[in-house]
């Protein structure tokens, strides 16, 4: 039998700074907030913290989508480093946080500390969501399209938002999923934050004001696009073998999914009714004896509210094409449902911390520390997973 | 169309020249492979079925049929047409072989999953930017 090495890894420790609209606050300072907490909460001291990792590091390709780089976390804690990575080429957001499961395991590394961290509120200011190449976000006079995104922008579809829209609708169109389903995403994620003091939008939302809610690009309202925020996250994955006599019974990695067999494209992915999470997922059940029923909690990102239904269908939770009506109703995924989901309020309420806030809420839940929104039961099994489009990665996390 | 909406423009390069300057003689051209015949999208120096090298521009009917298409409503830019479409289209010559345009001559609200449409083309500075319309337009 082979040996699944990210077995090796564990988390020892979450952190998270300060989240919200318009913070106007130092990027580097919310790093930090973040940073020195999840050392703390280890346990650690940061003279311990050999590893360093981040998604996307050091990125001007739009406004506030990096808080901060490798560099800057480096030098400002004066770390002394065996290993470090940071870079937006990852199997998501969480390929940063494999890619330190990956470095303790081959022994480059005992404690990595990992970072995302966003600004994106405060940097795209009062002018609302900017999409590429336009409103701050690497356009400007005289600006061409190359690389990944020379075949979408001169066709005016400047966001993810459009690209994610079309994949929603052909998952309509095959599968006769509404929007009336759909929002069932985005009425669980509301229902969650409101039990969440730290997420953004806290207020009840009914199907009522989703349905009326104004378009974004169809079928995508607004409440289907998650909310700019300015704040950062961090974990700590240490070496089981230096993980015992910490502050917190360590968190294992069970499994890790991070492929992409089909193509890194929008629009010339083999299949339009799903996205890179497929293959993702269904490597990460490739390298586990564990099976979707066995999970107590799913943090499934929630970018639009589309990509958590892919999610849950790529991972099992319910068939190819039946995300709608296992969603709808919100019975299933509701906090005392089959599998409770996004159980902070996901991107959608919480806020955008960009992949990081599903781990680190997944580590809250089997620490039993969500205070209103714990899941009953002490739960054991916990999945993360963050990316859509052409990206795409999850992690399984236990409890012992 | 009348006006020309703003439209963030390609780099032009060696590799794509025929794909965005091909509608200057009113041909919608992708990058094939002469050994096995395949087209390759977007273009690249190897083809992806057979490896050979051997890839040069062709042009296609212009006939594809709509894969998806959402209708965007946000003002990422502003102007008098919103909402529009955008499409994925799937090219009649080779299953499979998609692209983003977007689907005009045609109210945003008609535009239908398998619709039938051709291409036409809109020129901007050096470019010539493949859309597409209903077939029976």
């Amino acid at each position: 039998m082979r040996e699944i090495l990210e077995r090796r890894a564990c988390i020892t420790g979450i952190g998270q700074s300060e989240v919200g609209r318009r913070l106007g606050r130092d990027p580097l300072a919310l790093t930090l907030d973040a940073c020195l907490a999840a050392i703390e909460d280890a346990g650690l001291t940061r003279d311990r913290i050999d590893g360093l990792a981040t998604y996307p590091g050091a990125f001007s390709g739009a406004a506030g989508f990096s808080g901060a780089g490798i560099t800057e976390v480096h030098d400002a804690l004066r770390l002394r480093l065996d290993w470090y990575s940071g870079g937006v080429e990852a199997p998501g957001q969480l390929g940063s946080v494999v890619n330190a499961c990956a470095a303790v395991a081959c022994g480059l590394a005992t404690h990595v500390l990992c970072f995302r961290s966003v600004w994106e509120a405060t940097a795209q200011g009062q002018g609302g969501r900017a999409g590429f190449g336009v409103g701050g976000a690497g356009g400007g006079a005289g600006f061409r399209a190359s690389g990944s995104l020379e075949y979408a922008l001169p066709f005016r579809s400047y966001s993810a938002a459009n690209w994610i829209a079309m994949t929603a609708q052909r998952h309509f169109h095959e599968y006769g999923t509404t929007r009336e389903q759909m929002a069932w995403i985005a009425l669980n994620a509301r229902r969650n934050a409101a039990k969440n003091p730290k997420a953004v939008y806290r207020e009840p939302m009914t199907l009522d004001d989703y349905l009326g809610a104004r378009m974004i690009s169809t079928p995508f309202c607004l409440y289907d696009c998650d909310v700019p925020v300015d704040g950062a996250t961090a974990v700590i994955v240490s070496h089981r073998d230096a993980a015992q006599g910490l502050r917190r019974p360590p968190l294992g990695v069970e499994a890790v999914g991070t492929a992409l067999r089909g193509r890194p494209s929008w629009d010339n992915f083999d299949d339009l009714t799903t996205m890179a999470l497929r293959d993702a997922a269904a490597m990460l059940w490739e390298r586990t004896d564990l099976r979707p029923r066995d999970v107590d909690v799913a943090e499934l990102y929630d970018g639009f509210s589309f990509i958590t239904m892919a999610w849950l269908e790529a991972l099992g939770f319910c068939g190819k094409g039946e995300s709608g009506p296992f969603v709808a109703g919100g019975q299933r995924i509701a906090l005392d449902g089959e599998i409770p989901l996004n159980t902070h309020g996901g991107q959608l309420s919480a806020g955008r911390l960009h992949g990081y806030g599903f781990l680190h809420e997944a580590a809250v839940q089997l620490w039993g520390e969500g205070g209103a929104r714990q899941v009953a039961g002490s739960p054991r099994v916990a999945v993360a997973a963050a990316g859509g489009g052409p990206i795409g990665g999850c992690m399984l996390l236990t409890r012992a | 169309m009348s006006e020309k909406p703003f439209r963030v423009l390609p780099r032009v390069t060696d590799l794509n020249r025929h794909f965005w300057t091909g509608g200057a003689q009113g041909r919608l051209q992708f990058l094939r492979c002469r050994p096995c015949g395949s087209y390759v999208h977007p273009p690249a120096p190897v083809c992806p079925a057979c490896l050979s090298r051997d890839v040069s521009p062709s042009a296609v009917s212009g006939r594809a049929r709509v894969a998806t298409f959402t209708l965007n409503h946000q003002p990422w830019v502003p102007s008098p047409d919103h909402p529009y479409a955008i499409a994925i289209v799937e090219i009649e010559e080779q299953p499979g072989l998609r692209l983003m345009t977007n689907v005009v001559n045609c109210p945003a609200e008609a535009v239908r999953i398998g619709m039938p449409v051709r291409v036409l083309f809109e020129p901007y500075d050096d470019v010539w930017i493949p859309l597409f319309e209903p077939a029976d337009a």
